[in-house]
């Protein structure tokens, strides 16, 4: 079905104004005192059952996070931040053993049903008999399978289909299971991506991170269903700090999508994430996120923080990163997903949507590292502002010595929509090697009143027309995502814009 | 039928239309023209519920719904279809996507079934083929790189598709050529019957040879100051727009 008449469709059935998922679960929590200082951390290890290897690099990182300083060059105003004033863990309580769907507290489970994500992997495979997973025969064209992770505050919930991805040796887990169950692979790995002492708040998170997942793909295997983790921030007062970690091995496909929602509440509440992909040899990891952090009210009261370092190493010949990104929500976004390209032929890809609306901030955008020979990446970010939000793309595209032969394609395009906003661009090129090619594009437009007007005259309604002018304008980005979550972010995109043009 | 009484519209509290009186039979195509500067597209304009125009007074009833009182898009689903002059381009929106939206928004509205994807494609193939309009005009996006030609083109297909009860032409013959204008005349003549109107604006005799006007009118200085028959469209262009405009003062 074309992507625009789904728009169109979700902006008509949507009958509630705001933020839908501003809801909040009431269950039974298990929360560590307020505050950070090494006994939280020492906590934190021990509820998780941690090794002592792991616990010593997270006071290592503690101790470098507070010889640091919280950095402000980005174009965002936020008051300071209180960092004893936040719990750093917070879990809902349940009864210890196996993490079956019948284990798990009914209340999550109805809190994700309202979410609309399929916890159960039955409701997945309509008219499935026998062990999950396994199809039915003659089930065509049925909604693709996605193996599902769920993380609510600071522990995964529930993760479906790890029977049937471990027949592929596929490995899908929770980070804390991860550690547990294969210990060299995360000691191998952690870190190596982002160092601890990379930034301030991935300092922080490697201190104090909870939960997150983890995925390792072995040499030559083409996941066979995407995998998912949506992450749920529920508990007042808390920080989430999730680490995710993607490994693909030599010849290996993963594509992978994260959700994110959180409650509607008057506080800010802080997500700093650290994500760290690995791919070796020929290996692809396609990484697409839709992003629904609360943004706050319509006044810019309360909102989550969400200052997030993802990074992708290409370490091998001809391996593939791409990030595709939506991001509608977060009173402050600060992310610059980006890729380390080492591998000669190696590409790098960032897609990206960012939709800013009423006081919510942006300061997001990619860096691109070119190491090797003959080494590629494409950028293509769109923003959009409107309201009297503030949008800014911040890219860099940094060209070493040895990367003869390095190409660079980037497209920045913001869209305005009424007067009060602002988008900004500030795009870095630095280029080490003369064989090097760089292209550049931006542009600026706002929705015009004579397009408005165009698609009115034809029978289109005004919420419909900015719907379809945006999709036009986010089509190459949206054109990314994977199917299941382009229609999400159609709706998404519709939803955000509700309004926005009076 | 379409009835304008008295209608006086400002832009920028600059009067433009001066209190236009016009009716339109069912079936009928009027043609208006007039001086540049007259009002010939703000009265396009106003009928279609563009938002830069204050009607001071006067009304505009179509088939007997006050069209002045609702939406450009209510409007449309009522049948009124403006074939604009300078017509947008709208990039990332495919054509076939955004033609078959505005259909069903319209069909929507009036309580009729919408159509799928296949059975809108089968209508549009067959309107382009009438109109011998290539098949790929409806996989680009809306007007992005067309030619002028193109994008008149592109309009009359739209009206084609979604058959309107009045269709205004607002100087839709201005940069065509020959073949092209045919194009366009065989579009509104393809619809032209009981249950469909046109007003047609133009500034040269020639459209309406192709399209043949029940009914001419001069628009001067925001009024109708005089009509005829089509042969008052040959009068103008033989004496043009000064001895009509005089005589009507």
């Amino acid at each position: 079905m074309p992507a625009v008449t789904e728009t169109l469709d979700a902006v008509q059935a949507a009958t509630e104004s705001g933020y839908k998922w501003g809801f909040s679960t009431d269950i039974e929590m298990d929360l560590a005192p307020k505050g950070l200082n090494e006994d939280i951390i020492r906590l934190i290890s021990a509820r998780k059952n941690e090794p002592e290897w792991l616990l010593e690099w997270r006071l290592k990182a503690y101790a470098q996070w507070l010889k640091m300083e919280e950095p402000d060059w980005a174009m965002v105003n936020h008051p300071p931040i209180d960092y004893q004033e936040l719990h750093y863990y917070a879990a809902p309580k349940r009864k210890p053993g196996p993490k079956s769907l019948d284990e798990v507290d009914p209340e999550l489970l109805r809190t994700y049903e309202k979410l609309g994500i399929p916890l159960k992997e039955r409701a997945i495979l309509a008219g499935v008999e026998g062990a999950d997973g396994a199809p039915a025969d003659g089930v065509e064209g049925e909604r693709p399978q996605v193996a599902m992770d769920a993380v609510f505050d600071s522990v995964s919930v529930a993760t479906t289909f790890k029977a049937t991805l471990a027949k592929s040796g596929v490995i899908f887990c929770p980070i804390s299971e991860a550690v547990q169950e294969h210990p060299e692979l995360v000691r191998k790995y952690l870190g190596s991506v982002v160092p601890t002492n990379d930034n301030y708040f991935a300092a922080l998170n490697s201190a104090v991170f909870t939960d997150g997942s983890f995925v390792y793909i072995p040499k030559g295997v083409r996941c066979p269903m995407e995998l998912s983790t949506y992450f749920r921030i529920n508990a007042r007062n808390t920080g989430q700090f999730e680490r995710t970690l993607i490994i693909a091995e030599d010849s290996s496909y993963v594509s992978y999508l994260e959700g994110c929602t959180a409650p509607q509440r008057d506080e800010n509440q802080l997500h700093a994430a650290v994500v760290e992909l690995v791919a070796f040899d020929d290996a692809v990891i396609k990484y697409s996120t839709v992003q629904n952090w609360y943004p706050g009210d319509a006044e810019g009261k309360g909102g989550i923080y969400n200052f997030v370092t993802k990074r992708g190493a290409c370490r091998g010949a001809r391996s593939k990163i791409s990030w595709t990104q939506v991001e509608t929500g977060s009173a402050i976004t600060w992310k610059y997903p980006s890729c380390v390209l080492y591998g000669d032929d190696s590409v790098g890809e960032f897609y990206s949507v960012a939709v800013t609306t009423n006081h919510q901030q942006a300061d997001t955008g990619t860096k691109m590292i070119h190491i090797g020979k003959r080494t590629k990446s494409t950028i293509v970010s769109k923003g959009i502002s409107a309201g009297k939000s503030n949008n800014t793309y911040r890219g860099l595209v940094r060209i070493m010595p040895r990367a003869e032969g390095a190409r660079n394609f980037t497209q920045c395009d913001s869209l305005l929509i009424g007067d009060q906003c602002g988008a900004h661009t500030v795009p870095y090129i630095e280029s080490r090697n003369p064989t090097a090619r760089l292209e550049h594009e931006a542009t600026t437009s706002k929705i015009d009143e004579d397009q408005l007007f165009y698609c009115r005259q034809r029978g289109l309604s005004q919420e419909d027309a900015v719907g379809l002018i945006v999709n036009g304008f986010c089509k190459e980005v949206l054109k990314e995502l994977p199917m299941e979550f382009a229609v999400e972010a159609q709706k998404l995109l519709a939803v955000s814009l509700e309004g926005s043009v009076g | 039928m379409l009835e304008i009484k008295g209608l006086k519209a400002d832009i920028d509290s600059k009067t433009i239309l001066n209190g236009v009186d016009l009716v339109i039979p069912d079936g009928e195509i009027h043609a208006i023209m007039g001086p540049n500067g007259s009002g010939k597209s703000t009265l396009s304009y106003v009928l279609s519920g563009h938002e830069g125009y204050e009607v001071t007074e006067g009304s505009a009833t179509f088939d007997g719904h006050d069209l002045l009182a609702i939406e450009p898009e209510e409007r449309a689903a009522l049948g009124v279809f403006l074939a604009f002059q300078y017509p947008v381009e709208l990039p990332g929106v495919n054509n076939a996507n955004f033609l078959r939206t505005a259909l069903n928004a319209q069909r929507r509205a009036r309580g009729e079934a919408e159509l799928d994807a296949v059975q809108f494609l089968k209508l549009a193939r067959a309107q382009a083929k009438a109109l011998s309009m290539p098949d790929d005009m409806l996989k680009r996006n809306v007007n992005v790189g067309f030619s002028g030609g193109e994008k008149k083109r592109n309009e009359v297909l739209q009206m084609a598709v979604l058959r309107p009860k009045l269709a205004i032409l607002d100087e839709t013959d201005s940069g065509l050529d020959i073949d092209a204008l045919k194009i366009v005349a065989d579009g509104v003549n393809a619809l032209r019957g009981p249950g469909f109107s046109a007003l047609v604006i133009t500034h040269y005799q020639r459209l309406l040879e192709h399209i043949v006007p029940d009914r001419v009118h001069v628009l001067a200085a925001g009024r109708i100051v005089k009509s005829g028959g089509p042969e008052l469209a040959h009068a103008l262009e033989a004496g043009g727009y000064a001895a009509v405009v005089a005589e009507a003062a």
